[in-house]
């Protein structure tokens, strides 16, 4: 079986994020940039199924930028087989990502995509979702567990009232959540080992997708803050400053 | 003309607040209409038709819908929704799960966390871990999809009596996914993310033995009991308690953050808090800057006497 794992190169999550001046977007500028964390799992849940033996091909693919690459490669440094960049330089939503991700997976004809649940840049949680409607083929998402099992996949999610379990036929589209794994460090020889193998890089253009309506995005802006309070010395202050607050 | 469809969400036999709360920023938008798809789930009908506002129920009932598989429910919605310019469904994990597919099948795009209604076909939405507010509008022509940040808008109350119609869905639906269960951590405490008040641990408690302390003064308050990240991983807790970006967004009236160091994604699901208590040992722990009220000291001396003092 093939995996095809989805990255979006974002601003790394430990980096204060800053509007810029236009208020049209955030600066990117010598700003920190990492693999997605939640594709990072999924690329360590992919190199898990491999070592079981449940997989023999890893392909990771990303839509984005030629800086893209750099991801790519940190994926390829963990132990994916090969990558994919498809180059852009417009940032595209999750329904044209989706239907980008779909054009790959026809190519690719994987027996299971992963995707991270959520991209921490904007939050949309919709991209594998969408690829999943897209491709007619099911979903499971916000997943803490994965079980293979010949043509089946029994995944359990986290889900607000606690733990559900699903079982899914394969193909399906796996998105990950932070308790799935906790991915492997990449070592200085495998960062070697990655440059050698294969990243195929196609022009957006080339695909021939149909570009979805998209959402027109507006002014940037903080939101409402919320300020220090007080300070206090001791429980009895506590309960006083509490009282007064009526909320006690 | 304006007609807003919005998707209960429920477990077959109770109505989630969630949907109480997504219904005042639908009403914002228009007149809006619940959907239930369920299986003979006559009291979540009922529960809906009672929320203010609400023009009508749609009841659609199938064996199918007994559970809650966006692979079965996506079809349906998609369907509904062509009668609407308004899709609508709660931000939690139920909407988050059935929506995007919903509106991929539909060819729309769609919002997330919509926080605020600045017109018909333009909002408010949060990115990067609600660092950064966002505007963003629907190109017309498109049905309207999004999610409702919950803890944004308050609940439609309980003065309504919209008529319920039953509705059939024609959609094939697949059988390529499955439901087997949910593990449910039974508890005694109000819901995390209805409760008035909330009472959350961190790292800093140490040990899921030690929780006893939270739970204990939750139990006092009448309130809830959540958690941090760092506390669900190290095995405290389980994950339903966790508060933050990729747990719970809530808002409380009183959240009391206890052995939490207040990072951004932690702070991020307590912003609309009413009044926010921090108890930390580290004086310039980040949680103390936006804390209204910050006691900085020992968490297993000050707890206990906290609980004390609240007689
Ligand atoms: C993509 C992503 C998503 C995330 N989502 C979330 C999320 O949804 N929710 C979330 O909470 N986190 C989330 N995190 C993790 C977050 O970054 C922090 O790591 C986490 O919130 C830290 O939890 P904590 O405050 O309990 O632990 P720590 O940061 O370790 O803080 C423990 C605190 O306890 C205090 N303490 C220790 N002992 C005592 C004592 N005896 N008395 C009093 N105080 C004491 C310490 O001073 C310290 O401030 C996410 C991270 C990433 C990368
Ligand atoms: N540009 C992209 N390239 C590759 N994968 C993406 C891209 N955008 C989104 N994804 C995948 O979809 C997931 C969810 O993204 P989102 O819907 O934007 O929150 C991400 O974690 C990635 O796995």
């Amino acid at each position: 079986m093939k995996i095809l794992v989805c990255i979006k190169r974002v601003i790394d999550y430990n980096v204060r994020v800053q509007i810029n001046r236009e208020g049209d977007g955030v600066v990117t500028d010598g700003v920190k940039m990492s693999v997605n964390p939640f594709d990072e799992i999924a690329v360590e849940e992919a190199l898990r199924i491999r070592e079981r033996g449940e997989a023999e091909e890893i392909v990771v693919a990303s839509i984005g930028t030629s800086a893209s690459q750099q991801q790519l490669r940190t994926a390829l440094a963990m132990g994916a087989d090969r990558a994919i960049l498809v180059e852009t330089d417009e940032s595209l939503q999750p329904l044209a990502s989706a239907r980008v991700l779909h054009k790959l997976v026809e190519k690719e004809q994987p027996g299971l995509v992963l995707a991270g649940k959520q991209a921490i840049d904007d939050d949309s949680n919709q991209t594998g979702q969408m690829l999943s409607a897209l491709w007619g083929r099911p979903q499971a998402t916000f997943a803490s567990k994965v079980a293979l099992d010949g043509g089946k996949a029994t995944v359990t999610r986290e889900v607000d009232a606690g733990l559900e379990t699903i079982e899914v036929d394969l193909p399906a589209v796996v998105t990950t959540d932070l308790r799935l794994n906790e991915p492997r460090f990449v070592k200085m020889p495998d960062i070697m080992k990655a440059k050698r193998k294969p990243l195929e890089t196609i022009a957006l253009a080339d695909l021939d997708v149909e570009m979805p309506p998209a959402l027109e995005v507006g002014a940037h802006m903080p939101p409402p803050q919320r300020q220090a309070g007080i300070m206090i010395e001791s429980v009895d202050e506590l309960v006083n400053a509490l009282k007064e607050k009526g909320v006690l | 003309m304006t007609r807003v469809l919005l998707i209960a969400e429920h477990d077959g036999a109770m109505l989630n607040l969630s949907t109480a709360k997504a219904l005042s920023c639908a009403t914002a938008i228009g007149p809006t209409d619940i959907a239930v798809f369920g299986n003979d789930a006559g009291d979540v009908c009922a529960a809906a038709a009672a929320l203010s506002g609400v023009e009508k129920v749609l009841n659609v009932s199938r064996p199918e819908n007994a559970a809650p598989l966006a692979a079965v429910l996506a079809p349906q919605i998609a369907e509904l929704a062509g009668d609407y310019t308004h899709v609508l469904a709660p931000s939690t994990t139920f909407g988050k799960d059935v929506m995007p597919r919903a509106a991929a099948l539909l060819g729309v795009p769609q919002v997330s966390d919509i926080m605020t209604v600045e017109g018909e076909r333009k909002f408010q939405r949060p990115i990067y871990a609600g660092n950064v507010v966002t505007e963003v509008s629907v190109p017309a022509g498109c049905i309207v999809a999004g999610t409702v940040r919950t803890a944004s808008f308050r609940a439609a109350s309980n003065s309504g009596s919209a008529e319920i119609t039953e509705v059939s869905t024609g959609a094939g639906l697949p059988d390529h996914s499955r439901y087997i269960g949910l593990e449910a951590q039974a508890s005694e405490r109000p819901d995390l993310q209805s409760a008035s008040k909330v009472v959350s641990g961190g790292r800093g408690v140490g040990s899921a033995e030690n929780f006893a302390l939270i739970y204990s003064l939750a139990d006092k308050l009448g309130a809830a009991a959540g958690a941090s990240r760092a506390a669900v991983d190290a095995g405290y807790v389980p994950n339903d308690m966790q508060v933050g970006q990729t747990g719970k967004i809530i808002a409380p009236d009183l959240y009391i953050a206890i052995g939490i160091s207040g990072a951004i994604q932690h702070v991020t699901g307590i912003k609309d808090a009413g009044t926010i208590v921090a108890i930390n040992k580290d004086a310039e722990a980040p949680i103390f800057e936006i804390a209204d009220i910050g006691l900085v000291g020992d968490l297993f001396s000050l707890v206990p006497e906290l609980e004390a003092r609240l007689g």
